[in-house]
């Protein structure tokens, strides 16, 4: 027995002091206790540099590809592309281990996180370009007044209608939807046994631009407003019309989303953003469709936005050449080789014109951008969005007012 | 202890010492490994569970300070949408470890006897054949599920030709109990009350019509696993036994309840324990599949935990969940084990044996 004990202590003992090594071993390794996010000071060095994003498929990966080789060439610094299956995580594990990527996508409901542990590297005023920006774009990056990364371009959301069926119901230009009212009608009208007149995700990040259009939102002037009076009267107004069955949340007609829905022709309009554009050329070239702007609500014009921007890590050893590659992926030029790629819209106000040239026929994804609100970006906002969404999918047979009272509680607790 | 020095010290002391050092130097390699990639990681997650680490460089870097029990307050007591949501997860799971482990077992106990029978023909066949999900990947499973079924599945297909409207599985967040009793909402004495911030009528739900489709992948995946195991107890039980309880006279029913499966008690315990442990543990078809969706009936600690650190930069809630699911597993194990342990014969079967003892005296 004793000698068993023994044993056992000295196993203990060789266990712990072995762990004990392999603390102290890792904790020299990492470089956590220095740096910051304050902005004065950028690093240099003739250090590569890596990006990290996250791909929509092959034509995004090969347009940033491109501008990043021409710039490696102007510039004579080496710079190499990863593309990530699961980017939070990757950042995630590159910002714990002290080597992160140089340069990545970083989406509005993440900032504040990344933010808030000192992971990120705020360069917004160092910009050459800095009031080139979309004001509201600028907006969504900026965290306790300091704007951080540059916005890499957005997305609006609009209602895109498949032409066959606008001109089989007997629709005609004049009759775009221009008010809700207008919206159930032609919505009745596309309201056929094989397809719902409207569909779209059963998500805030769609059905909050009934919000928006009724004059509310979520977050208002640093105040959480979810169960504003006008928010109740939007979800009222889609529930309404899910239960009479002219509208119906994609999942529903058995599509993953809006795209799909208008694709597999199972609804006739759907609400989604840009990037739709590409989903239709690569799986339902055959179907023709147009876009126009959502309708007006009691509460005017609305829509939401999205966007992303080039985060820089605090911990990058070259932030100096970032920044020079930064300014040179949101310069028009390469925006609009993206948007060409892609199809998301440029961030900067001077793209705008060649763009509309361009893409005369989405027109209406960028006259959004005039009034369209975004997803609060606050710590913690995600995890408040991903419980509503939750509720949403049961809107048909919930109670409005009951399901935003949960999310203004939930969402007091984030927005401080 | 003290008292009981035995001779054999002095021995262990000299003679054999070189034996120890020995020992040692062969168990070294192990002992780093697992100290390095188990001990070690466990440590500082345990660390991470108490501290306000928030992902960035060295948890153990001296800006990372101790915040006590903060962490698994914000879990377990808070009432905010952490706790909220760990309940639904954990509410989840349990509906899931309820129905999937007495399935799977049932199921894989059944197949192991069906195949283990000397009569049956082509039983190499059959072996494989049960065998077969066990060893595809998960992640081919979970994708092949979704498409079984989607609204528009095979499953749904096979349904209609009995008149059946199957439902859109993977997207519908309706607890099956909830169905049965066909109402979406329960008496005031439910809704009122809670645990975790779930009501006690939505923790009896059961399991959402998403998850109902989960537990059946789990059942057809993991009985073959434990078919195999159940199939090397049989083959290790003597023919004796069941061949005197044939001569007295038992059926094949009454063999089966009074004579094989009390002599497979142990690998019972072996299949219930890991059936346990991986039905607590489910992540990957959720990471694969639906990632927590409809309406979070799908969520289980484990998802919640990858996602609570990983996507929401709560590290330290993370971590906490994670214990918290290991004293849970730990908990329902010594449960087990304590239900299935060795149990003197009872008086009412030891009387019986004496009746008929008498009788045959008499």
């Amino acid at each position: 027995m004793t000698r068993h004990t023994t044993r056992a202590a000295y196993g203990t003992g060789a266990v712990l002091l072995t762990s004990a090594l392999a603390l102290t071993g890792c904790g020299s390794g990492f470089s956590g206790d220095e740096g910051g996010s304050s902005s004065d000071g950028l690093t240099s060095s003739d250090k590569p540099l890596t990006v990290l994003i996250g791909s929509s498929g092959d034509a995004e990966t090969a347009a940033v590809q491109s501008a990043l080789d021409a710039w490696s060439k102007e510039s004579g610094t080496e710079v190499s592309l990863q593309v990530a299956s699961d980017l939070s995580q990757e950042l995630s594990q590159g910002f714990a281990a002290g080597e992160p990527a140089d340069l990545f996508y970083l989406s509005t409901d993440q900032i504040a996180g990344f933010a808030s542990n000192g992971s990120l590297k705020a360069y917004g005023d160092e910009l050459t370009n800095k009031d080139d920006f979309y004001p509201s774009l600028v907006e969504n990056f900026t965290i306790d007044d300091t704007f951080y990364c540059a916005p890499k371009d957005f997305s609006t959301l609009a209602l895109v209608i498949n032409s066959t069926m606008w001109a089989d119901a007997g629709l005609t230009d004049a009759d775009l939807p221009k008010t809700w009212d207008d919206l159930a009608e032609v919505a009745k009208k596309l309201t056929t046994p094989e397809h719902v007149g409207l569909a779209f995700g059963a998500e805030y990040q769609r059905v909050g631009t009934f919000m928006a259009q009724a004059g509310g939102g979520l977050v208002k002037d640093g105040a959480a407003i979810a169960d504003d009076d006008a928010n109740v009267t939007a979800l009222e107004y889609v529930k309404s019309h899910l239960v009479d069955g002219t509208f119906a949340f994609a999942k529903d007609v058995g599509a993953g989303w809006g795209g799909e829905a208008l694709g597999k022709q199972s609804a006739a309009m759907v609400i989604e953003g840009n990037w739709i554009t590409g989903a239709m050329q690569n799986d339902f070239s055959d179907v023709e469709y147009t876009v126009a702007e959502l309708p007006e609500g009691p509460g005017g014009k609305g829509t939401l936005q999205f966007t992303n921007c080039w985060g820089m890590a605090a911990d990058s050893p070259n932030q100096q050449a970032a920044l020079d590659l930064v300014e040179y992926l949101t310069s028009a030029d390469s925006q609009l080789a993206f948007s060409k790629a892609f199809g998301p819209m440029p961030s900067i106000k001077s793209a705008a014109d060649e763009w509309t040239a361009d893409n005369e026929a989405l027109e209406p994804f960028l006259a959004g951008a005039d009034y369209a609100q975004f997803p609060p970006n606050q710590n913690g906002a995600s995890d408040v969005i991903a419980d509503f969404n939750a509720q949403l999918e049961s809107l048909k047979t919930a109670d409005p007012a009951q399901i935003l009272s949960s999310v203004q509680s939930n969402l007091e607790a984030v927005v401080k | 202890m003290s008292t009981q020095v035995s001779p054999r010290r002095v021995g262990a002391a000299g003679l054999r010492r070189g034996e120890a050092a020995a020992g040692w130097l062969f168990t070294a390699p192990v002992i780093v490994i697992l100290g390095v990639f188990l001990l070690v990681p466990v440590l500082m997650a345990l660390w991470v569970s108490v501290s306000d680490w928030a992902g960035r460089g060295s948890p153990l870097s001296g800006s990372v300070s101790f915040v006590g029990a903060d962490n698994y307050s914000a879990v377990l007591a808070d009432g905010g949408l952490a706790t909220k949501d760990f309940g639904t997860a954990l509410r989840n799971n349990a509906w899931y470890v309820l129905l999937v482990v007495p399935l799977q077992t049932a199921l894989a106990l059944f197949l192991a006897v069906l195949v283990n029978r000397a009569m049956l023909r082509g039983r190499g066949f059959f072996r494989t054949a049960y065998y077969f999900p066990s060893v595809t990947s998960s992640v081919a499973i979970t994708v092949l599920w979704m498409f079984l079924f989607s609204a528009s599945g095979a499953v749904n297909d096979v349904l209609s030709w009995f008149g059946l409207h199957g439902p859109n599985w993977f997207n519908d967040p309706r607890g099956i109990l909830h169905l049965i009793l066909g109402s979406e909402s329960g008496p005031s004495a439910l809704t009122q009350g809670g645990m975790l911030g779930i009501s006690w009528w939505d923790w009896l739900s059961g399991p959402s019509v998403a998850m109902s489709a989960y537990i059946l992948m789990a059942v057809f995946t993991t009985s073959g696993t434990f078919m195999l195991i159940f199939l090397a107890g049989l083959q290790n039980l003597g023919a004796d036994v069941d061949e005197a309880a044939m001569v007295d006279g038992a059926n094949g029913w009454q063999r089966f309840w009074r004579i094989t499966l009390p002599q497979l008690r142990p690998t019972l315990f072996t299949v219930l324990t890991l059936g346990l442990i991986g039905c607590w543990q489910v992540f990957d078809q959720i990471y694969t599949g639906t990632q927590g969706a409809p309406s979070k009936t799908t969520l289980t600690p484990a998802f919640l935990s990858y996602q609570t650190a990983f996507k929401n930069q709560e590290w330290g809630q993370g971590a906490a969940i994670a214990f918290i699911l290991f004293v849970i597993i730990v908990v329902f194990t010594l449960i087990q084990r304590w239900v299935l342990r060795d149990r003197p014969v009872s008086r009412r079967r030891i009387r019986a044996y004496q009746v008929t003892a008498k009788d045959g005296a008499a």
